[in-house]
């Protein structure tokens, strides 16, 4: 297992403003890596500190063992898809893609040769000599891409790349980025707001607030044992219980009107074990909706107080308990009927398993 | 918005037509055949315009004049691409002030600059000649320089030289590829300006020319001469036109270094 | 941090400095130099260096210069007032009724000014003689039966001609301010119950100051030094104090006077903005 990228104890500021503070992170070769978080928690300072645009104010990058410092971004092995792409408005795309080929001694046929192939790994053969003014947002990011990825870098960097384009087109293009990510093995450094896209593309997301990086891990363990209340409000939506929990040997006890006589295994809750308060989060997904006749033993009711229909799923806001706390559960809509309505008494089955805990 | 009053209306067109009114005597006086410049007139001839080709000293005065501004416009472009270029580029201490002083010629009296200019030439015992003029009219132009190589600059947009970097060039490269092409129109504008505004000046050259004139100079010694006024007229008529289509030549590069041809999307 | 601050300083002085020194050596030594000589005395072509003020004395007690400095100062302060009194007519018309011809209106109020400024003035001596264009009209129109004179060759003739050059210098900031003030501000101090007189002075004229001052800022500066007018136009009781300057400089052999009237002058001028802006600050907020 290679860390192709080390980021240690990296720290950047913009006047007062800490953009990047203390932050170490080691990137495997051959993964996509994505660095996620909302606008302004410094992924995309950190994605330039990388890049050589910005000069940390403390901390070392390395770049496969070799340290950056003082190395300009042109003489990096990373290459950059930049937000706006970027795209030079005076070249067609062929001269755009071969842009950085000038400086090696590479025959004209062999650059041919590159230009096509790269070309053809975006989907955009035959548009060689169309010129940068007349293509597309969609097509302009292709070209970004082949720019770069001619050039065979060993870390892709990737700001945004999707925000400007529709939702369809960004579909498309997440699993199209993913597709090109395991067919060229190279490490793909990618940075989004946008937690979906996150999830779906990348072997290990790295969650940024406040110019620290909160949690790094899979899509999956991010989605499932987020590691605190911030990263779990993030990704997804999440349902948050405050109780009061008592620490035993199998693991933290909470006695709660809503969720009963429950316990909370350790390795599902973060914090300082000691603390009495804790936040009991859970998913909507993972509260089923049961109808009224079933045996109810053991199970909570609720009024249903909203809908929300989204097509594939509904939304529902169910009050349960003597406060009337409003839970999001969400239920598929069998045969495409929404299968409960507003006003209706229904119960809610929760499993202890799907529950994560987070400790003040 | 709403209809003019009548008389805001009829106050905009006179005041056009005062403005125009001197401008068009050169023409119409260029080509009337009478010697004296007054009403009415008394006939078309081409005259005045002949005798421009047999003045000698009229040639070499001219030949002096495209030299200075030629040497002046390339000079004053050169030196406000770089000075724009660190404005609009890099934040930095001193930044400001040492801006206001470079664009000073701007609001000083040209007669302070050429009697100031005059003094350290003399005091350093240089002789004055062409190139003091084009050291001059370098000083003036620069300012105009710099303001014009900003607005391009400004419209260049800044993730295009990082792709270029990111891509493996070097500064010089980027310059080179991509900075250059993009600003071009502006630096065309900046040297048509440059070059319209050394070709009229008159007080900086009467002052720091020696025994070389320009062609403003040379304008004004044939003021003195009356009968010569038509012969002035027709001299001028052709610095109207050849003006006129610089600078719009001029301003059609300007436009194009504004427009979003150098941005991205 | 103060590693990055370095580099970004340095490159920036990297470009900047050949131009900087430029300035320099043709700009700042130059005044400096003037600055200098204005203390010292000239004997025909040899240079006595000790300090002395006596040229400024001079400057400022000799009748001669005094009545130059304000004759030059009452020119400047008219020609301005003038200029941007006509101007701003002009430009309230283009920005509210220019409509999509806004661009053109500018482009033709420039064209007449590309021609050369010496050629300009002195075509004001041309229209403005006994027996000019304006005369000559006139009489041929027969609307006179004398040639008016009180026009040429003296100070109205300088006021009239730089009235007119410096036209499209007062309408184009004016109109730049005019064009930026928010319309629906007009809206509602109509809506509010003003009139279109009260509209005008309460919130069109307030809102285009920064326009205005910018535009008696341009025109006065550059006109207290202007040699070209006067010395054409203006016959003896027009001439300035750059004329004086030039004569001090060139036939008298006196550059110690020359530098001091000079260096006076500039501080005159720059005294006289700075009063006009600090007095205008409460308008000349950005907004």
């Amino acid at each position: 297992m290679n860390n192709l990228v080390k980021v240690q104890n990296v720290s950047k500021s913009f006047g007062e403003v800490n953009a990047v503070n203390g932050v170490s992170l080691e990137i495997e070769q051959g993964k996509f890596f994505s660095l996620l978080g909302p606008s302004g928690c410094g992924k995309t300072t950190l994605l330039r500190l990388i890049a050589g645009f910005e000069i940390p104010k403390s901390g070392k990058i390395l770049i496969d063992n070799k340290s950056m410092d003082g190395v300009e971004p042109n003489l990096r092995p990373t290459n950059m898809v930049f937000q706006n792409y970027a795209i030079f408005p005076h070249l067609n795309v062929e001269q755009n893609v071969s842009y950085g080929l000038r400086k090696k001694n590479i025959s004209k046929d062999e650059k041919d040769e590159m230009i096509s192939q790269v070309l053809e790994l975006v989907n955009l053969t035959g548009l060689n000599q169309r010129s940068a003014n007349a293509l597309s947002g969609g097509q302009k990011q292709r070209v970004a891409l082949a720019r770069a990825l001619i050039l065979k870098p060993k870390v892709l960097l990737l700001d945004e790349p999707l925000s400007a384009l529709d939702k369809k087109l960004r579909e498309q293009m997440q699993l199209e980025l993913r597709h090109l990510q395991r067919a060229v093995g190279i490490t793909f450094i990618l940075v989004t707001h946008d937690q979906e896209e996150a999830l779906t593309m990348s072997d290990k997301v790295a969650v940024m607030f406040d110019g620290e990086v909160e949690q790094v891990d899979s899509p999956r363990k991010l989605y499932e044992r987020p590691a605190s209340q911030r990263v779990a409000s993030f990704i997804g939506d999440m349902n948050f219980i405050n109780e009061k929990a008592l620490e035993t040997k199998q693991g933290l006890k909470v006695n709660s009107e809503i969720l009963g006589e429950i316990v909370i295994p350790k390795n599902q809750v973060s914090g300082n074990l000691s603390n009495k308060k804790i936040i009991i989060g859970i998913r909507p997904e993972m509260i089923s909706i049961v109808s009224n006749n079933f045996d109810s033993k053991g199970l909570i009711s609720g009024k249903i107080t909203d809908i929300s229909y989204f097509g594939i799923t509904t939304y529902y806001k169910i009050e349960c308990g003597s406060n009337a706390k409003a839970l999001s559960v969400s239920a598929q809509n069998s045969f495409g009927q929404m299968d409960y309505k507003i006003g209706e008494t229904v119960k809610l089955k929760m499993d202890v398993n799907s529950l994560v805990g987070f400790l003040e | 918005m709403t209809r003019p009053s009548k008389y805001l209306k009829i106050f905009a067109y006179t005041y056009l037509v005062f403005l125009y009114a001197p401008a068009l005597l050169l023409p119409i006086f260029s080509f009337n055949s009478s010697q004296i410049i007054a009403f009415p007139l008394t006939g078309f001839t081409l005259h005045w315009f002949e005798t421009l080709l047999y003045q000698s000293t009229l040639h070499e005065a001219l030949r002096n004049s495209l030299i200075v501004a030629v040497s002046s416009s390339i000079l004053a472009t050169i030196l406000g691409i770089l000075a724009s270029r660190s404005a609009t580029r890099y934040d930095f201490t001193g930044k400001q002030i040492s801006l206001t002083f470079i664009l000073a010629p701007l609001v000083l009296p040209e007669i302070i600059v050429g009697v100031a200019l005059l003094i350290v030439l003399i005091q350093l015992g240089l002789s004055l000649n062409l190139w003091s003029v084009v050291l001059g009219h370098t000083l003036l132009i620069m300012p105009f320089s710099i303001l014009i190589m900003n607005s391009a600059f400004n419209n260049l947009d800044i993730s295009l030289e990082e792709a270029s970097m990111d891509l493996g060039e070097n500064q010089f490269g980027t310059f080179y590829r991509i900075i250059l092409p993009l600003v071009f129109p502006g630096i065309m504008a900046s040297l048509l300006i440059g070059f319209t505004l050394s070709l009229d000046e008159f007080i900086i050259a009467f002052f720091l020319t020696g025994t070389d004139t320009t062609l403003p100079v040379y304008i004004w010694a044939q003021f003195r001469f009356p009968k010569k006024l038509p012969t002035t007229m027709a001299l001028g008529t052709l610095l109207l036109v050849t003006s006129f289509l610089l600078l719009s030549l001029s301003e059609y590069f300007r436009r194009r270094a504004v427009n979003s041809r150098s941005s991205v999307l | 941090m103060i590693f990055e601050i370095r580099t970004e300083t340095k490159k920036g002085w990297r470009l900047l400095s050949i131009p900087f020194v430029f300035s320099l050596l043709l700009l700042a030594a130059p005044l400096t130099m003037m600055f200098l000589l204005s203390f010292w005395t000239q004997d025909y072509l040899v240079l006595d260096k000790t300090f002395t003020l006596n040229n400024y004395i001079e400057a400022a007690t000799q009748p001669v210069y005094q009545l130059l400095f304000q004759r030059s100062l009452i020119i400047s302060l008219s020609v301005t007032f003038f200029t941007v009194l006509l101007a701003y007519p002009m430009a309230y018309f283009i920005s509210f009724y220019g409509g999509e011809r806004k661009a053109l209106w500018l482009f033709l109020i420039t064209i007449p000014f590309w021609t050369s400024y010496l050629l300009r003035m002195f075509l004001w001596k041309v229209i403005l003689g006994y027996n000019g264009v304006f005369n000559s009209l006139l009489l041929w129109l027969e609307m006179i039966t004398e040639p008016v004179t009180f026009i040429l060759y003296n100070a109205n003739a300088v006021v009239i001609a730089l009235t007119h050059g410096w036209a499209p210098f007062a309408i184009l900031p004016i109109f730049v301010s005019l064009e930026k003030i928010d319309r629906s501000l007009l809206e509602a101090s109509r809506d509010l119950g003003d009139g279109p007189f009260h509209q005008f002075f309460r919130v069109i004229l307030p809102l285009s100051a920064p326009g205005v001052v910018g535009a008696a800022l341009i025109i006065f500066i550059p006109t207290v030094g202007d040699y070209i007018t006067p010395k054409l136009v203006g016959g003896t009781d027009g001439l300035m104090i750059a004329n004086m300057i030039q004569v001090q400089f060139s036939k008298a052999n006196n550059a110690p006077l020359a530098a001091a009237l000079s260096a006076s002058s500039l501080m005159v001028v720059a005294f006289i903005s700075i009063v006009f802006v600090l007095f205008n600050k409460k308008y000349l907020r950005r907004y």
